[in-house]
């Protein structure tokens, strides 16, 4: 059993998410899906890390965020990406390495930096840096938001990071994707204690947000984000959320049972099952925008970098 | 006469004066402390929130240090003994290094690491080393070193404008001696500063029988026996010492030397001598007449009690014996 999480249900009888935002849901759902698609075909090389069943969480974000903020990203980055910039054609040449490309192919899947938005592939790399940016925005009502998951706890230079930010004051975000595995090891296997206690030695306020509902999140968490930008200190923010693919390509080691669990909290069949007509609306038109795109990218000559 | 750590100093606060957007970061070099070495004294009182002692935290200050120089500052980051630089292995390498060609762009980080280093001073095997060699090889990273005949100032200004990370050691002696002046070593040696490379000569010498390349740290030990080599030898010895250890710059008047030395503090093996004779080989294949001598400090920890101390690092008497042995 690797749900840590007590059974929590989001109101089967919440409105209907705005349209802007299904859009932007199920633009990241096929995009990740189409990725895994252009695998199984020997399309894509190296890997990818797909952020099924968390693409709420960087949606919700996305209209908190303003745009002189900094974001940085981690391995399991698409859905923050095309959150923040909706290019799904420039990050899909970027991890095809074609024409077109973010950073020319060069950086992939794990390693994009397009205007304040930066994702990089070692864990926890990413805090120390954001405390960095974030010793700029003092002051400035913009902040720095850095997306880490629970396994990112391992590594000591959050503590290091969460340190100085609170020492030092800085508008930082830190957004935990706390999906209850880190690859494969279950977090009760890997974490002592919990991401509150440990916000909470450092005097940095915690907030744990089990919605997966748009506009629930927002409520939450916009005055949160708003102190912030104000008073210019550090928060952390706890998702509890579910990973329903695999951690990369298919190196799901969990039971079924396990994965099923993981299905019930998806939001893409309760939406389905809740408003199926605009549900399938934009569920067609963004499967089929993602399927061009694809199209489209693939014929497109190899990306060129200049090498320095 | 000004001491190596006054000169440092002094560039920096020159620095902080002229750029708004220079930050300094590290640990304890906040007045009245002011640096376990004292380079950054004065800094914080005259500067305010841009000097910042920070916690014990060597790889989030180069992290922090990075994430100011991509957010469009300069970042200058002391590592309290270069010894706590592996600590920051992972920012270096692959944040600050691989950032700056990993995007597909040159994204700049304007990033100096400054690490004391290097030992002769009894403080044992974990404050003693002279790490240069773990940091060579490694695209988009820099790795220079203080000399008492650069200009610290010219240094930095030259780091901060590559828009790429830089190590800059210090070695801990040297911070004790004087800057030379007006191309002047002593009553025999001259030199001169050219490319970031600095050459001391035997005044009205013609070719040397040997060039010796050394870093900023082996300067006074290489020149010691340099002296003795043309008193009691009758051998004429040149010094090449380039402020830039990686990649290496051009190395002027090799061709015309009868002998090439390498020597380093670092522990044998791997070191930078090896990358420094790589480079040359090739292009001096022609006129050299026997390979390039490697003189390094023993594969060995760094004893803290000074008579074990002496054994390991490199001292006048082992270049000289290397010298000799090599032109018998």
């Amino acid at each position: 059993m690797i749900d840590t999480f007590p059974p929590f249900a989001s109101p089967r009888s919440a409105p209907p998410p705005a349209e802007e935002d299904l859009q932007l849901l199920l633009l990241i759902r096929h995009f990740e899906l189409t990725l895994l698609r252009l695998f199984e075909a020997g399309q894509l090389s190296g890997t990818t890390h797909t952020c099924l069943g968390q693409e709420y969480i960087p949606v919700a974000l996305k209209a908190l965020l303003e745009s002189d903020d900094f974001v940085f990203s981690n391995h399991r980055g698409h859905g923050h990406f095309l959150a923040r910039h909706t290019d799904p054609h420039g990050l899909l040449a970027e991890i095809m390495g074609r024409e077109g490309a973010l950073c020319s192919g060069v950086g992939g899947s794990q390693h994009i930096y397009h205007r304040r938005f930066l994702s990089t592939g070692v864990q926890g790399e990413s805090l120390p840096v954001a405390v960095g940016t974030a010793l700029t925005l003092k002051g400035t009502g913009a902040l720095t938001c850095v997306y880490i998951g629970d396994g990112t706890w391992g590594e000591g230079s959050v503590y290091e990071a969460l340190n100085m930010a609170r020492l030092w004051r800085v508008p930082l975000l830190v957004v935990v994707e706390h999906n209850g595995i880190a690859q494969s090891t279950p977090t009760t296997a890997q974490m002592a204690g919990t991401v509150a206690g440990r916000a909470a030695a450092f005097g940095i306020p915690h907030h744990r947000t089990v919605s997966t509902e748009i506009a629930e999140i927002r409520a939450e968490l916009a005055p949160l984000v708003a102190e912030v930008r104000r008073a210019s200190v550090p928060l952390v923010v706890e998702f509890a959320t579910h990973r329903i693919g695999p951690h990369s390509k298919g190196d799901d080691t969990r039971t079924p049972e396990e994965i099923a669990l993981a299905a019930d909290h998806d939001w893409y069949t309760r939406y389905a099952g809740l408003f199926p007509e605009a549900f399938g609306r934009l569920d067609r038109e963004m499967r089929e925008l993602v399927e061009r795109a694809a199209a489209e990218v693939s014929a497109r000559p190899p990306s060129v970098w200049e090498r320095p | 006469m000004t001491r190596v750590s006054e000169h440092l100093n002094r560039a920096l606060h020159d620095l902080l004066a002229a750029d708004p957007g220079v930050h300094v970061l590290g640990e304890d070099i906040t007045d009245p402390y002011g640096g376990a070495f004292k380079v950054t004294r004065g800094l914080s009182g005259r500067f305010g929130d841009r000097v910042r002692s920070t916690p014990l935290s060597e790889g989030a200050i180069v992290g922090v240090g990075a994430g100011l120089a991509l957010a469009g500052r300069k970042a200058i980051v002391e590592i309290m003994f270069a010894d706590f630089a592996t600590l920051a292995f992972d920012q270096l390498v692959n944040f600050a290094a691989a950032s700056t060609s990993m995007y597909g762009r040159p994204v700049p980080i304007p990033l100096v690491v400054r690490c004391p280093s290097g030992g002769n001073r009894g403080y044992g095997p974990t404050h003693s080393q002279s790490p240069q060699k773990h940091f060579l090889g490694v695209p988009g990273l820099h790795v220079f070193e203080m000399s008492p005949f650069h200009d610290a100032g010219r240094l930095l200004e030259t780091m901060l404008g590559l828009g790429r990370p830089c190590l800059l050691f210090e070695d801990k002696v040297l911070y004790t001696r004087r800057m030379y002046e007006d191309g002047v070593v002593d009553d025999l040696f001259r030199y001169e500063v050219t490319g970031g490379v600095a050459r001391v000569f035997l005044e009205g010498a013609a070719e040397p029988d040997c060039t010796l390349i050394v870093h900023g740290g082996m300067v006074h030990r290489a020149l010691a026996a340099v002296r003795d080599l043309l008193l009691e030898e009758d051998v004429v010895c040149e010094l090449l010492v380039p402020s830039q250890l990686y990649p290496l710059p051009d190395l002027p008047g090799l061709e015309r030397a009868g002998h090439v030395c390498v020597v380093e503090d670092g522990s044998e093996g791997g070191g930078w001598g090896a990358e420094v004779a790589r480079v040359l080989h090739p292009r001096l294949w022609s006129t050299l007449r026997r390979p390039i001598t490697l003189v390094a400090s023993a594969p060995s920890v760094i004893p803290a009690a000074p008579h074990l101390e002496r054994e390991v690092l490199v001292q006048p008497g082992h270049i000289r014996h290397a010298i000799m042995e090599a032109l018998s």
